[in-house]
């Protein structure tokens, strides 16, 4: 009785979730040559994997990302939901809207509009250097290019990260923050004592969607990598390798390795930011 | 009448279907010796019978070659698709043959990449079906990167010998001498940039193809192979020739930042502020469509020279078609590619703009004398011809040259965007690439 209910469920999550993990195990464990063919190898990819210094290059530099641009982006999402939430900003739908607009960008046409702007040559930066007779920094050098793709980033996800917070603090019931001006709270007061603690949930709902998305970031890099060859590389994030050595190098097998490692890192970290989010006080 | 044809049509497609269900099922039971099968095949028949062939290729004259071939064989149906250009391609071709199913009967190949689906064993040799006798009908470049000791892979469709392509209006203006040695094009580059700071010589951004036809055209030969016994040294003396000039372009700042075939790319030779290009004959046609406002402004001229009075060019580019061991109908297959490379097939691309890879359409007089308007009425075809025939010999490719070329701008591209010397950043190119070579099961300087 109780698998009617739970088998269709049970189904598609089989079929969608459970069979290409699997599929994606099994193939770990082969490796097909260009001379010699497939050939099982047990773990050894994993092996591979987890001292290959262009993975771990990779995973440190999305590290990085995670650690700059997350506390920037959440930042500006809470400034914005809370400013959109303390009733005293006029037009307030205006900038709901507005804020939020770019996440209905797709992500490809993001970094095109972006990575035009970043061009020295024909681009916007190009096109001040002119006006102004200045050199500003290439945005799109090895030196600056993840920045430029934190920009990119952060002005995608503000809006649905501000949404996120903003629909948290509607459902605060407003009385107690009638009680808090009768108290004598200012607004300051209010938003550490009552607004911050109120919506913490949906604040690490955020953090761990970011780092999720911090771990996969690829479409901005892989966009961008046609315009700046040579700053971004074919191993720039763990999931840009993923797909050079799937599609360019034939490996499909270290591929699926890769990416198997990088879910359980995700995981774990995700997992670990979750226990300490929800912690009590 | 339309009635009757269709149902001809129907019932020839019902016999292709059974026969390629019967082939599939054959192949499954052994892989290898099905493709060889019984001797020589009977293209004729295949032809008299009829079909359909599937051809992947982004080349646009081809156009025209299915629509002749349709009408030579009407029983012959010819589905032409682009399934993406060059990379693209390559990549969904390979998952093709992975997957088994969805290969084309006939694939453009560009002869860098030719080798890995030779080593692969995923092309037809296509010697079984007579191809031994156009050994002479190519020219030898093409015909060299189509075929080894063993097998012909592929027929050669087009050719890339190099030229110098140059923005004559800038050069005059500035009163600057049209480079025919290599020091000479270093100078022009300075003088260039100096007479006005947005003119560069060319553009470079790191390119794979560009650098090993130049270090081909230097006498260097960083790769040897024997089937998979495979030698990379990027020591010799002419890759250290081309290090060293580039080496000073880079230093000084001398070649613009932009990549090829992009937006601003188009626009800076259109602008004249990309002054030069080094590059295949074929890129007349796209000058023409993609550069039209430049017309007249831009001349060709042979390479520069390494050494002062040398004769020597490379291949930039080319590509050949093959047929897939994957392919349904692989007589059609051949019959088509034959079509498209030789005889009346080349010749009507040839006219169409593409450059020739065989000796007949080469050395014709209609070739030799057409009139290029955009290059200002010059014969530019003489140039172009001269360069096929002073086209280094004994170059080879690696056999996993696509994957080789998608690592160039992680190692060899340090050099464009940080104080790395390009002989550091060839020499960290060589070692990925000999690490790779190993892992896949190739002997690699061992």
């Amino acid at each position: 009785m109780g698998w009617g209910f739970a088998g269709p469920f049970v189904a598609v999550f089989g079929l969608v979730f459970l069979a290409p993990i699997g599929y994606a195990l099994y193939l770990s464990l082969f490796q097909d040559r260009l001379i010699g063919g497939t050939s099982f190898v047990g773990l050894d990819n994993y092996g591979k994997a987890l001292t290959d210094p262009r993975f771990w290059e990779g995973l440190t530099r999305v590290g990085l990302f995670l650690l700059v641009q997350v506390p920037v982006m959440l930042g500006i999402a809470l400034f914005a939901a809370l400013a959109i939430d303390s009733g005293r900003l006029y037009g307030k739908t205006f900038f709901r809207v507005a804020i939020f607009l770019p996440y209905a960008v797709p992500a490809v046409v993001a970094s095109l509009i972006w990575g035009f702007m970043y061009g020295t040559q024909f681009g916007l930066v190009g096109n001040i250097n002119d006006a102004f007779g200045v050199t500003l920094p290439n945005p799109l050098s090895p030196s600056l290019v993840l920045a430029s793709i934190g920009n990119i980033v952060t002005w995608e996800f503000v809006g649905y990260n501000m949404l996120i917070f903003y629909s948290a603090l509607k459902v605060v019931p407003r009385s107690l923050y009638e009680a808090a001006a009768i108290d004598g709270a200012g607004e300051w007061r209010v938003v550490t004592a009552i607004k911050l603690p109120a919506i913490r949930s949906a604040l690490v709902i955020a953090t761990i969607f970011s780092i999720i998305g911090s771990f996969q970031l690829f479409n901005e890099p892989s966009i961008l990598q046609k315009l700046a060859p040579n700053a971004i590389t074919s191993d720039f994030t763990p999931n840009v390798y993923t797909y050079s050595l799937s599609f360019s190098g034939q490996q499909h097998n270290y591929a699926a390795t890769v990416a198997i490692v990088m879910g359980v890192l995700t995981a774990i970290i995700a997992y670990a930011v979750q226990l300490r989010g929800m912690r009590k006080g | 009448m339309s009635t009757h044809t269709t149902r001809r049509l129907l019932a020839a497609l019902a016999v292709v279907s059974t026969l390629a269900l019967t082939a599939t099922a054959c192949g499954s039971d052994a892989s290898d010796a099905g493709a060889g099968g019984s001797g020589p095949k009977d293209v004729a028949a295949a032809l008299e019978k009829g079909g359909k062939v599937t051809v992947w290729a982004w080349e646009p004259t081809l156009k025209k070659v299915v629509e002749d071939f349709e009408k030579k064989y009407p029983k012959v149906d010819v589905e032409l698709v682009n399934a993406g250009t060059g990379d693209k391609q390559y990549t969904a071709l390979q998952n093709a043959i992975a997957a088994g199913s969805g290969a084309p009967d006939v694939a453009q190949v560009e002869y860098y990449a030719l080798g890995q689906f030779a080593i692969g064993k995923s092309v037809e040799d296509l010697s079984s079906y007579g191809a031994q006798k156009y050994g002479t009908t190519f020219t030898n470049g093409p015909w060299n990167a189509v075929t080894d000791d063993q097998a012909i892979h592929a027929l050669p469709m087009d050719s890339g010998p190099m030229a110098f392509f140059y923005n004559k209006k800038v050069f005059d203006k500035h009163g600057i001498e049209v480079p025919t040695t290599w020091d000479g094009y270093v100078e022009a580059a300075r003088a260039l940039h100096k007479a006005d700071p947005k003119i560069f010589i060319t553009n470079d951004t790191g390119d794979a193809g560009a650098t090993t036809s130049l270090i081909w055209q230097a006498g260097g030969r960083p790769y040897k192979a024997d089937g998979t016994d495979i030698t990379i040294d990027f020591n010799d003396q002419g890759v250290s020739r081309y290090t060293a000039t580039w080496q000073k372009l880079l230093d000084e700042k001398l070649l613009a930042p932009t990549t090829s075939w992009s937006d601003a790319w188009y626009k800076g030779l259109a602008d004249g502020s990309i002054a030069t290009l080094s590059i295949g004959a074929w890129m007349p046609a796209n000058l023409t469509s993609g550069v039209a406002s430049a017309s007249g402004d831009w001349r060709v001229a042979p390479l520069p020279q390494w050494t002062k009075g040398d004769k020597t060019s490379a291949e930039n580019g080319g590509s050949s078609l093959a047929v897939p061991k994957a392919a349904k109908n692989k007589e059609l297959a051949y019959a088509f590619t034959e079509f498209a490379t030789t005889g009346a097939g080349a010749s009507s691309r040839v006219a169409a703009g593409a450059f020739p890879a065989t000796r007949a359409d080469l050395e014709s007089k209609a070739f030799l004398d057409t009139d290029f308007p955009y290059f200002g009425g010059q014969k530019a075809n003489r140039i172009f011809a001269q360069s096929a025939r002073d086209v280094g010999a004994d170059w080879s490719y690696l056999p996993y040259q696509v994957y080789a070329n998608s690592i160039f701008n992680d190692t060899v591209g340090k050099a464009y965007v940080s104080p790395t010397k390009l002989s550091e950043g060839l020499k960290a190119w060589q070692e990925a690439s000999v690490t790779y070579g190993n892992e896949q099961g190739f002997t690699v300087n061992k």
